[in-house]
């Protein structure tokens, strides 16, 4: 029996090394949510019978945060136990110097990516990752509410303001005491680096620090759009926005209680689910602009596969990042995940369409996508984000005016920076 | 022993403090250079008398979190003690079931603190919490109150959960000294009608002070590098940012590895000197003698 289990083993081994002569196995790295790691591993087995290549998924805890805690500690011990990271947009451009520079590989293809996230990931002409997914917010409005108060919908935030205050008013005199105008994501974290700098740019305040390195956050379009998000605290979004994340301001819009929110595509999915409050009552349209023509602008997010330097088989990592990233597999993310794809063809795709609605709607939305300024900043960004959100945070609480806020901010970020970033 | 205690305590620590004399990065620790003192306090001149400080020992933030820091453990270790003697004294008396209320009240203090943490921010959530509506059903307040968000609440409401969670702890350390009383001193107090307020002053407090200051200390410790507690319930906030929190933010989230390791080397020493100094204070016998 023994022999006969050794003789198949041998045999089996022997048929494996015929069909590829250099079979490899390799590591990927990711932090899984929702259906992610199942859809994953349906394609890493597509991959595996393709190239007769092993390839082992190592999970990660959900938080961004913990996990590129995590990423810095095996790229500083140059582990080449993991050959691909999936890491977030902010991330691989911040430890750039680990990963392998994949401009050469991807020649052929990088010009179907949208633009807005290959830039992301570009540091000094390297291309750090390489997109694998975009993540990107939408102002989501009560289609019911807006009709039922003849209401069109808004395209400036000071129309928002103004119409969310309206019906919010209105809904609570009909006795809806819960209801809110607006909620968005203003815990001091990174979401209020993002929502923050939807409204700056959106009143044509530029970008926190600008692609070229240069800081000019403190100007007056800028203060006048904190001054207006500071507005909203307490009158048409509740206090507690302070320390709103996704999931709570998700909580407030999903169970009716709010007429717009902010959000990212993920709130989508579950808000026109079977058991949503809000099925079929709401919409989604791009985020408003602070004046008349201004861009529309809102922050991109998203995942992205970036090499190891220190893997042992790049040339088949890289193989592997481009089979992930490919037609088919893009498409299948984006209807079985509900993740908008990196690939511009695929959200034409009529499949995509028919099962998730929702994507061709975010293509506008992607179009108009403003990186954060982590390609600029590079190893700094994480704590330009944070002086960034301290001084939006401060502003919308009430702690000194968008004015002064600027100012220290601008101060705090010329002393960060020094001589260079 | 003294090998296992070297590599597990010591060689953390001294690297550590190295890492705080460098350049460090998380991810390029290797490349560290000796900067000497520069992550503490360094002066960087611009010439023509103009200059300015830098460094952590000038750092604002660093200030206020070491502020909010003893803000925390002042507040927190006075309603523990206070809140755990009385539960203890109630738990030191017979009563009908009185076991199982001693093993009902620590609950709060075995359930994980991440655990805890979160739970109480669903129950404080301005929207969806139970706290705002059961206060503002017994109309305490007239609105919901955004306990975690708010500046003004913040620390109010760490300082809740923190005691909620803790007093089991205090009282189960104080009703062990409390049980360590020969109860024959309470009989003849009675014989001799005393008042419970007087023999309370004249007899208890003065037995169960020593437990009580061990306790103190114990809980002051933990108190000093709190970390999970608010991590959870107010991240990032500037008014309940702890020692612990700016030095894990430095050395993790932001680029600031030797910066992080030099915070948390004021942060050791800080509560090595708050510790010997409440040790000498109270004359407290480490060494047991017999």
């Amino acid at each position: 029996m023994n022999s006969l289990r050794t003789l198949l083993m041998a045999l089996a081994g022997s048929s494996m090394l015929a069909l590829s002569a250099q079979a490899v196995e390799l590591n990927i790295v990711h932090g899984a949510i929702g259906k992610d790691n199942e859809v994953l591993r349906k394609e890493l087995d597509r991959f595996e019978e393709k190239t007769g290549h092993t390839v082992n998924i190592v999970s990660m805890p959900e938080s961004t945060t913990d996990q590129f805690g995590q990423y810095k500690l095996w790229l500083a011990a140059q582990s080449s136990d993991i050959d691909v990271y999936r890491i977030d947009v902010i991330g691989a451009p911040q430890i750039a110097e680990h990963f392998v520079d994949l401009t050469e590989h991807t020649k052929d293809i990088i010009g179907d990516f949208v633009p807005a996230a290959v830039e992301s990931q570009t540091v000094d002409g390297k291309l750090v990752a390489l997109p694998m997914f975009l993540g990107a917010p939408a102002l989501y409005y009560r289609k019911d509410l807006l009709e039922k108060y003849g209401e069109p919908v808004p395209t400036t935030w000071q129309d928002m303001t103004e119409t969310a205050k309206r019906i919010m008013e209105a809904e609570r005199a009909e006795g809806n005491e819960a209801m809110w105008g607006f909620v968005f994501q203003g815990a001091p974290y990174e979401g209020l680096t993002c929502n923050a700098q939807e409204w700056i740019a959106s009143f044509g305040g530029g970008r926190i620090v600008e692609t070229d390195g240069s800081i000019g956050i403190n100007n007056e379009k800028a203060a006048e759009a904190l001054d207006l998000a500071a507005s909203w605290v307490g009158t048409i979004a509740p206090e507690g926005v302070l320390n709103y994340q996704e999931e709570d301001s998700r909580g407030v819009f999903q169970s009716g209680n709010a007429v717009f929110m902010r959000n990212w595509n993920y709130a989508y999915a579950l808000a026109a689910g079977e058991d949503s409050p809000v099925k079929g009552k709401f919409a989604v349209t791009t985020l408003p602009v602070g004046a008349e023509g201004e861009r529309s602008a809102a922050t991109l997010g998203g995942w992205h596969l970036g090499v190891a330097k220190y893997s042992k088989h790049q040339e088949e990592a890289i193989e592997l990042v481009r089979f992930l990233n490919n037609y088919e597999n893009q498409k299948e993310r984006a209807i079985e995940t509900s993740r908008p794809p990196t690939l511009t063809a695929v959200y034409d795709d009529p499949d995509v369409a028919e099962k998730q609605e929702f994507i061709p709607l975010w293509k506008p939305v992607v179009d108009n996508a403003l990186p954060r300024p982590s390609a600029a900043t590079k190893r700094k960004y994480n704590e330009v984000s944070s002086e960034f959100w301290t001084a939006v945070h401060d502003t919308l609480s009430g702690d000194g005016t968008a004015e002064e806020n600027l100012r220290k901010l601008e101060a705090k970020l010329k002393r960060l920076r020094g001589s260079a970033w | 022993m003294l090998a296992v205690l070297a590599a597990v305590a010591a060689y953390p620590l001294i690297r550590t403090f190295y890492f705080s004399f460098t350049d460090a990065s998380i991810d390029l620790i290797d490349e560290a250079q000796w900067v000497g003192f520069r992550n503490y306090l360094e002066y960087v001149d611009y010439g023509e008398g103009e200059g300015e400080y830098f460094g952590l020992l000038v750092d604002e933030r660093w200030w206020r979190a070491v502020w909010n820091t003893l803000r925390f453990t002042f507040l927190s270790v006075t309603f523990e003690t206070a809140f755990g003697l009385v539960v203890a004294l109630v738990l030191n008396t017979n009563f009908r079931g009185r076991a199982l209320v001693r093993a009902a009240v620590l609950i709060p203090w075995a359930i994980p603190t991440i655990v805890s943490a979160k739970m109480w921010a669903w129950m404080m959530h301005d929207q969806f919490g139970i706290l705002n509506d059961m206060l503002m059903r017994l109309h305490v307040i007239a609105e919901p109150v955004a306990w975690t968000a708010s500046d003004q609440t913040a620390m109010l409401a760490v300082l809740i959960v923190d005691v909620w969670k803790t007093t089991p702890f205090m009282a189960l350390l104080i009703l062990a000294g409390l049980q360590m009383i020969p109860a024959d001193i309470y009989e003849a107090a009675k014989l001799d009608g005393i008042s419970p307020v007087r023999v309370f002053w004249r007899v208890t407090w003065p037995l169960v002070l020593p437990a009580v200051l061990v306790a103190v200390v114990f809980r002051a410790l933990d108190a000093l590098r709190v970390f999970d507690i608010i991590y959870v319930l107010t991240p990032n906030n500037d008014a309940t940012r702890t020692m612990s929190i700016f030095a894990r933010e430095n050395l993790f989230d932001f680029d600031q590895f030797a910066y992080g390791s030099a915070a948390s080397t004021l942060l050791f020493l800080i509560i090595a000197m708050l510790t010997i100094s409440f040790i000498w204070a109270t004359r407290m016998n480490v060494e047991r003698e017999e």
